[in-house]
């Protein structure tokens, strides 16, 4: 069965972009558009792996994280952040929420396969 | 796995401009009061977006300013810096400059040099508590980073004193001389303002041109070029807008200078009409009906192949269900081209926080029913125009502070942007509580011009309309922003291809405002179905403005000018339709038929039919395509019973008839009663001959 992933991102580019990649990977994909439309959509769902952006309007990405590590059904899975920052304060913001990973833009489709490869068993 | 997401472009360059336009409205409704957290939040957010997406594409240029941006907006919404005027400025500019980076990206044209000392400014606003925009700031070597060519892209518009050839110079040597400098990539004369032969002074100079320069030259060696023709024109140089956009920003919106500006820009339009984004909600409800559709249209199958007599209900009850799903499925597919207002309405605010800012004036713009949608060919249409009307509206019709405390109004003016449907139409208003027109100057120079006889009585409504005359203007100062008060004509060319209607009230001190009439769409037309003989004709229900039967005393005959039929004490030239288009009827009279009052170029004139039938919405065909120009049609359609139709164009009729009357009498035309429609020379000249 393919590993469903769960993409949160407010710039509909992004998403396109991210959710054709791993489409071509055989991934199933899942858009929402910030952290709480994400955390409205993740209901219900077996989801194998989230990549979210940070910056997003009504709910960010630290937000988000913490959030859905409180719930069971994504309290273990991997949750990567895909974002621009880079700084090493973010970063460990991003860890202290639960942040499996880290990726950082430009997105570079190769890039972001070789990671999920590496998270998802 | 190679994976190639250029597919992806498109969105990317569409997300880009909605985030400008975006940042844009947030930056000006800024203002003076303390900047709120959330708005400094979003504005960075869409900064960060386009870094983050152009960064993927490789667009190097966006990627390096939109980062410099973020820096500023980052430490602004944290507080560290503080939000100045000077600042908002900057970055007002600097939305601007990400316009013309997005463009450059897009087409692979070349990035103008200002972008390097914007770049500077954006670095120094981020380290000085105190910045001022364009203060002498240190420099700093050059980045061998940035990849910002040495070329600039001018854009120059040329307009050459009427009276240059009598002063003995030649506007062709002005345009060798521009060719030496660099290359001219574009070049577009103005022909609108060439009178007709008769009418043509030898000695005066009637063309224009707008060309696109690209240089290595300073803006002042440009300029020196039109150093001995400077009396009389009106020149405007601009380093700004970005290639491939000649009318978006500055350059006046003049006649045909603002068409070319469209064709340099086509390829750019061509992208916008070629994709629609559409709310993933509005194709789920397609696809619901599709499918409903397809069940309703398989039970009526199922019907007919075992049809008994018994089945009739049933079968009118599938087919009342395929009919009601047709029709919603009709409305929601028209919907996916529809657009709010709201999308060129927020474009508007910047340009009179520019005017405003040049001349010293406060305007605030009051923006109501922005949720109002339109279609999308109508809506882009509509940008000009409605960027023109709101720059003259600032420009003539706002008054500075002083003017306006002497007038004893409040020293600050506002422009307001309405948008309200009214039934089958969206009427677009641009109003001002500005000064008004001046009447009795239009009046003057009318005369002046010999558009009407200085004793032809005219009603103040009557005298505005010469502003919608082509090159009429009252300004004797050409103005740096709104050019010679010309484009009126051009506005209302526009908005009439469009299939609508513009209005003008103007009441001296109080104010002026502009309606524009559209139709929802371009492609479906509210008709009225009207008989003549055995022809049925579709007239377009808005340009119909009442119908009535006249009485025999109605009617009149005025010498040279034909039928008139009295309505409402005023005189309406009678079009005959039966007589246009030859066709054969019984009904000869119009007291025996009925006469469609209809509006063309704000004058009244009567349409002669046998009888109304229904009204109803059409489809508009092509004629053009499909068969062959028809004169006083402007397309076809399809009636249910299948007979093809012809639906009428006033614009045409109104010609037709006039050239069918020049045939029948060469007696000229009676001004009053003409000024202002008649376009062609002869017989405005003989008619203001006769009447002077």
């Amino acid at each position: 069965m393919p590993k469903k992933v769960l993409i949160v991102d407010d710039s509909v580019t992004m998403r396109q972009m991210v959710s054709f990649t791993l489409r071509e990977a055989q991934y199933d994909v899942v858009e929402a558009e910030n952290g709480a439309d994400a955390l409205k959509k993740l209901e219900g769902l077996a989801l194998d792996l989230i990549v979210t952006d940070l910056n997003m309007p009504v709910m960010d990405g630290f937000t988000f994280i913490r959030r859905a590590r409180a719930l069971p059904a994504t309290r273990f899975i991997p949750i990567l952040l895909l974002t621009t920052e880079s700084q090493a304060e973010k970063k460990a913001e991003g860890k202290a929420a639960g942040a499996t990973g880290w990726i950082v833009k430009p997105f570079d489709p190769p890039k972001l396969l070789a990671v999920l490869s590496k998270v998802l068993p | 796995m190679k994976i190639d997401l250029s597919r992806f472009k498109e969105t990317f360059f569409q997300e880009a401009a909605e985030h400008v336009n975006n940042m844009e409205t947030l930056l000006l409704g800024l203002g003076d009061a303390p900047a709120d957290p959330e708005v400094l939040n979003s504005i960075f957010r869409a900064a960060h977006s386009i870094k983050g997406g152009s960064g993927t594409f490789g667009f190097d240029d966006v990627m390096r300013f939109t980062h410099r941006l973020e820096e500023l907006l980052d430490g602004m919404r944290g507080g560290e810096i503080e939000v100045t005027p000077s600042r908002v400025d900057l970055l007002l500019r600097s939305c601007d400059m990400l316009r013309t980076l997005l463009a450059a990206a897009d087409s692979g044209g070349m990035v103008p040099p200002e972008a390097a000392t914007l770049l500077e400014d954006l670095g120094v606003a981020q380290r000085q508590g105190d910045f001022v925009a364009g203060a002498p700031v240190p420099m700093r070597a050059w980045d061998p980073k940035l990849k910002f060519g040495g070329q600039t892209t001018y854009t120059i518009a040329f307009v050459p004193s009427p009276d240059i050839f009598r002063e003995g110079m030649d506007p062709l040597l002005v345009l060798r001389e521009l060719a030496q400098l660099g290359t001219v990539e574009v070049i577009v004369a103005d022909l609108s303002h060439l009178p007709a032969l008769s009418e043509l002074q030898p000695e005066t100079c009637y063309l224009g041109w707008a060309i696109r320069l690209t240089s290595e030259r300073e803006r002042e060696e440009i300029e020196d070029v039109f150093a001995f023709i400077e009396n009389g024109a009106h020149i405007k140089i601009d380093a700004q807008p970005p290639a491939g956009e000649i009318s978006a920003s500055g350059a006046p919106a003049k006649g045909e200078v603002v068409v070319s500006g469209r064709q340099a820009s086509s390829r750019q339009r061509g992208r916008d009409a070629a994709s629609i984004r559409v709310a993933t909600e509005k194709v789920d409800q397609i696809i619901d009906l599709v499918g409903e559709l397809v069940i309703a249209q398989s039970m009526t199958t199922e019907i007919v192949t075992r049809f008994t007599v018994e089945r009739l209900p049933e079968l009118q009850a599938a087919l009342h269900e395929v009919s009601r799903n047709t029709r919603e499925l009709q409305e929601r597919v028209m919907k996916v081209r529809m657009l709010p207002v709201g999308t060129i309405f927020s474009r508007l605010p910047r340009i009179v926080h520019d005017v405003a800012a040049a001349q010293g004036k406060t305007i605030r713009v009051e923006v109501t029913g922005e949720d109002t949608e339109l279609d999308k060919g109508v809506l882009e249409g509509m940008t000009d125009p409605l960027t023109h009307l709101v720059r003259n509206a600032a420009d003539h019709g706002i008054g500075t502070p002083e003017e306006r405390r002497a007038a004893g109004k409040p020293e600050s003016g506002t422009i307001y942007l309405r948008a309200r449907h009214e039934g089958a139409n969206v009427l677009i208003e641009v109003a001002d509580d500005g000064n008004g027109l001046n009447t009795a100057r239009i009046r003057e120079k009318a005369i002046e011009r010999g558009l009407i006889a200085a004793t032809d009585e005219l009603t103040s409504q009557q005298i505005q309309q010469f502003i919608f005359h082509p090159g009429f203007s009252t300004q004797d100062n050409v103005s740096e922003i709104s050019g010679r008060g010309v484009g009126m004509d051009v506005v209302r060319r526009n908005v009439e291809s469009l299939g609508g209607i513009v209005t003008l009230k103007s009441v001296a001190g109080k104010g002026t405002t502009v309606g524009i009439k559209l139709p929802l769409t371009l492609a479906i037309l509210e008709g009225q179905l009207v008989r003549v003989g055995r022809q049925r004709y579709v007239l377009p229900l808005v340009s119909i403005i009442e119908s009535v039967r006249p009485a025999r005393e109605q009617m009149r005959s005025v010498a040279g000018e034909g039928e008139v039929v009295m309505v409402r004490q005023e005189p309406l030239p009678l079009l005959r339709l039966h007589r246009l288009f030859d066709v054969v009827t019984d009904v000869l009279e119009p007291s025996s038929g009925l006469v469609a009052v209809v509006e063309h170029d704000s004058h009244r004139f009567a349409l002669m039919v046998d009888e109304l039938l229904g009204q109803q919405q059409v489809v508009i065909k092509n004629l053009q395509a499909n068969f062959r120009r028809v004169e006083g049609a402007m397309g076809a359609t399809i009636l249910g019973d299948g007979r093809v139709t012809l639906i009428l164009d006033i614009a045409g009729l109104v010609e037709l008839s006039r050239r069918k009357e020049r045939l029948a009498n060469a007696v000229p035309a009676i001004p009053s009663l003409m000024a202002g429609i008649a376009t062609e020379g002869p017989s405005m000249d003989t008619a203001a001959a006769g009447a002077g």
